[in-house]
């Protein structure tokens, strides 16, 4: 086999670049930038940023579904979840005296969007938000995120993650009517007996 | 503070010094000089206190430890799960396969076992990891060499095909955290085979693409053949591991020696390197991208339905009983392991990483000397490193 001729190879390099280029006039995916921000790219379904706190019904207040167990503070590997036990039980969305937490801060320049908080919460209380546009003009305060900008109502759940949202209702709904079932017949059978 | 450095006068990073060797026979003066941390070429917070004779390389001290993080002793000091997200910022490139060391090394350690459509998302996972690892490393290579722009571009243009599919799997590019102990976190997404399939079927387009550009480039060639060569019996003696050492010519893959997880099933081939010099080491990455592809069609085509998490697996509460366990696997940068001690608490006693990167960087000195500053950035940019995982 003779050797090729010297500068071959750069010439071939040089028809695939000029292909790549002269392709992206005619090639949709040849053009795979967007201009971000007149143009945005949907998200996915499983994107995550940081979290926020679901709350059923019309008043955050009364609707968080938190009770404040303290699960996801201790479970949180960069330990941003800063959470204060209120010393009452008060009634929450459906009416059931709940605890609740007086202090649910989440300190979003230490959190690492890990999703382990959502994974051990055992109530569905706290899903992972999908906003991005986050820059704030101070360093550490705007960071600091409190209770009241957390809680977020179910609908806005759905809005961001409708299958998992449906899937987690499914599921509450189904607990919510096993437990009435078993409170029904609770009263039943002790009367029977 | 030295006493005789007057106030307003700096420290310089560099200092020109005479020096002549004991016989006479070395004329002219040493330089000496400190290459990075900042520098675009040293991947990261790394530096090189290189000294030159001329443009040769005489001598090459690497100096690491910017990005230390702490990671082995926070992991100490959280719970087992708790280090999951920490592994994904070791090789920040490649988080599914340290995510993959990490769980194997704690089921070895509890007795889980992962389920078989769960093996099979893992190595799905990591074979497209490792194309994404090897894409932008040849990407950057060329752009080390001075091919600045064009091949990167082309190679983060299809890497970035593949971060889309971690995107809607694990619902992060790059920090995916998406390995549990005795399974995988959550199930594919509807529709997500197909278009993993349809990634798999169009990269051998862009590989000969890729290989059409620059493979038999006369430039690239004399740039890299005969360049930073590494023997075998250095490589072995110095456990240099992954691509490296397979350019070297070591048939050392721990996916055929161990043949952890499901690997026993797929055909694929090892591919091996003659010379262990910079060209090799791009070559063996290119070979391995398209035996990663075959792996991916074989597993795309039989991976099974079922349950993704083993029943045994505990989220919360989770303490394995006392005891040790090394896990191990193929990263896309070499032998990946974990080295963890259990005292029966819900925290590691001792956790411990065995990272390829830092270990392949220990011969960095034997394989620059007597080269021209310009291949020493190759020849690092050829090894491989990230600093995350070198620093820890």
């Amino acid at each position: 086999m003779s050797a090729p001729m010297l500068g071959q190879g750069i010439l071939k390099g040089m028809a695939e670049t000029a292909r790549n280029f002269l392709g992206s006039y005619v090639k949709d995916d040849r053009l795979v930038t967007v201009q971000y921000p007149e143009e945005r790219r949907p998200q996915a379904e499983a994107a995550r940023n940081f979290p926020f706190l679901v709350y059923d019904g019309g008043d955050w207040q009364k609707g968080l579904r938190c009770v404040a167990c303290l699960i996801c503070e201790k479970e949180c590997p960069p330990q941003c979840i800063y959470i204060v036990k209120d010393t009452v039980r008060k009634p929450d969305a459906t009416g059931k005296l709940q605890f609740q937490p007086k202090v649910f801060d989440i300190d979003t320049s230490v959190c690492m969007s890990c999703q382990i908080c959502v994974e051990v919460c055992p109530f569905d209380a706290i899903k992972m938000d999908v906003e991005y546009e986050l820059s704030t003009a101070d360093r550490f305060g705007s960071l600091l995120v409190r209770k009241a900008q957390l809680a977020k109502p179910n609908q806005y759940f759905h809005k961001i993650h409708p299958a998992e949202a449906a899937e987690v209702d499914a599921r509450l709904g189904a607990e919510k009517a096993k437990a009435e079932a078993k409170a029904k017949a609770t009263p039943a059978a002790a009367k029977a007996a | 503070m030295p006493e005789n450095l007057k106030v307003g006068e700096r420290p310089r990073n560099y200092e020109l010094r005479p020096k002549s060797s004991p016989d006479g026979s070395l004329e002219g003066d040493m330089l000496e000089v400190s290459m990075g941390p900042q520098h675009p070429s040293t991947h990261g917070v790394f530096r090189m206190d290189v000294v030159l004779d001329g443009e040769r390389v005489v001598k090459l001290k690497p100096v690491f430890g910017y990005l230390h993080r702490n990671h082995e002793k926070i992991g100490e000091g959280t719970t087992y799960l708790g280090s999951m997200p920490y592994t994904d910022r070791l090789d920040y490139f490649c988080s599914l396969t340290n995510n993959w060391a990490y769980a194997l090394t704690v089921e070895k350690l509890a007795g889980l076992q992962a389920p078989e459509r769960a093996e099979y998302i893992r190595v799905i996972t990591a074979e497209l990891t490792r194309l994404q690892n090897h894409v932008s490393l040849v990407g950057f290579l060329l752009q080390d060499m001075g091919a600045s722009g064009t091949p990167l571009m082309y190679a983060f243009r299809e890497r970035e095909t593949i971060l889309d599919l971690f995107e809607s799997l694990t619902g992060a590019r790059m920090m995916c955290n998406y390995m549990r102990f005795g399974g995988c976190r959550c199930d594919l997404p509807p529709g997500w085979l197909d278009q993993t399939k349809q990634v798999v079927d169009e990269f051998p387009r862009f590989l000969d693409e890729y290989e059409a550009l620059l493979s038999e480039n006369e430039i690239l060639m004399s740039r890299t053949q005969g360049v930073g060569c590494l023997s075998r019996d250095l490589a072995v003696n110095a456990s240099v591991t992954g691509p490296m050492l397979r350019a070297s010519g070591v048939n050392y893959d721990v996916r055929k020696v161990d043949r952890y997880g499901i690997y026993d099933r797929f055909n694929f081939r090892v591919p091996l390197g003659d010379h262990g010099d910079v060209y090799d080491r791009y070559m063996v990455r290119i070979l391995e991208m398209r035996e990663s592809l075959k792996i991916l069609e074989q597993a795309l085509r039989d991976i099974p339905e079922g349950p993704i998490v083993d029943p045994k697996a505990k989220l919360r509460g989770f303490r394995p009983k006392a005891g040790e366990a090394y896990g191990r696997i193929e990263s896309p940068k070499g032998e990946l392991g974990f080295y963890l001690i259990s005292d029966g608490s819900p925290k590691p006693y001792r956790y411990r990483v065995r990272p390829p990167s830092f270990i392949n960087l220990t011969i960095l000195e034997d394989m620059c000397l007597g080269h021209h500053v310009a291949d020493v950035v190759i020849i690092l940019g050829s090894m491989d490193i990230v600093m995350g995982e070198v620093d820890r």
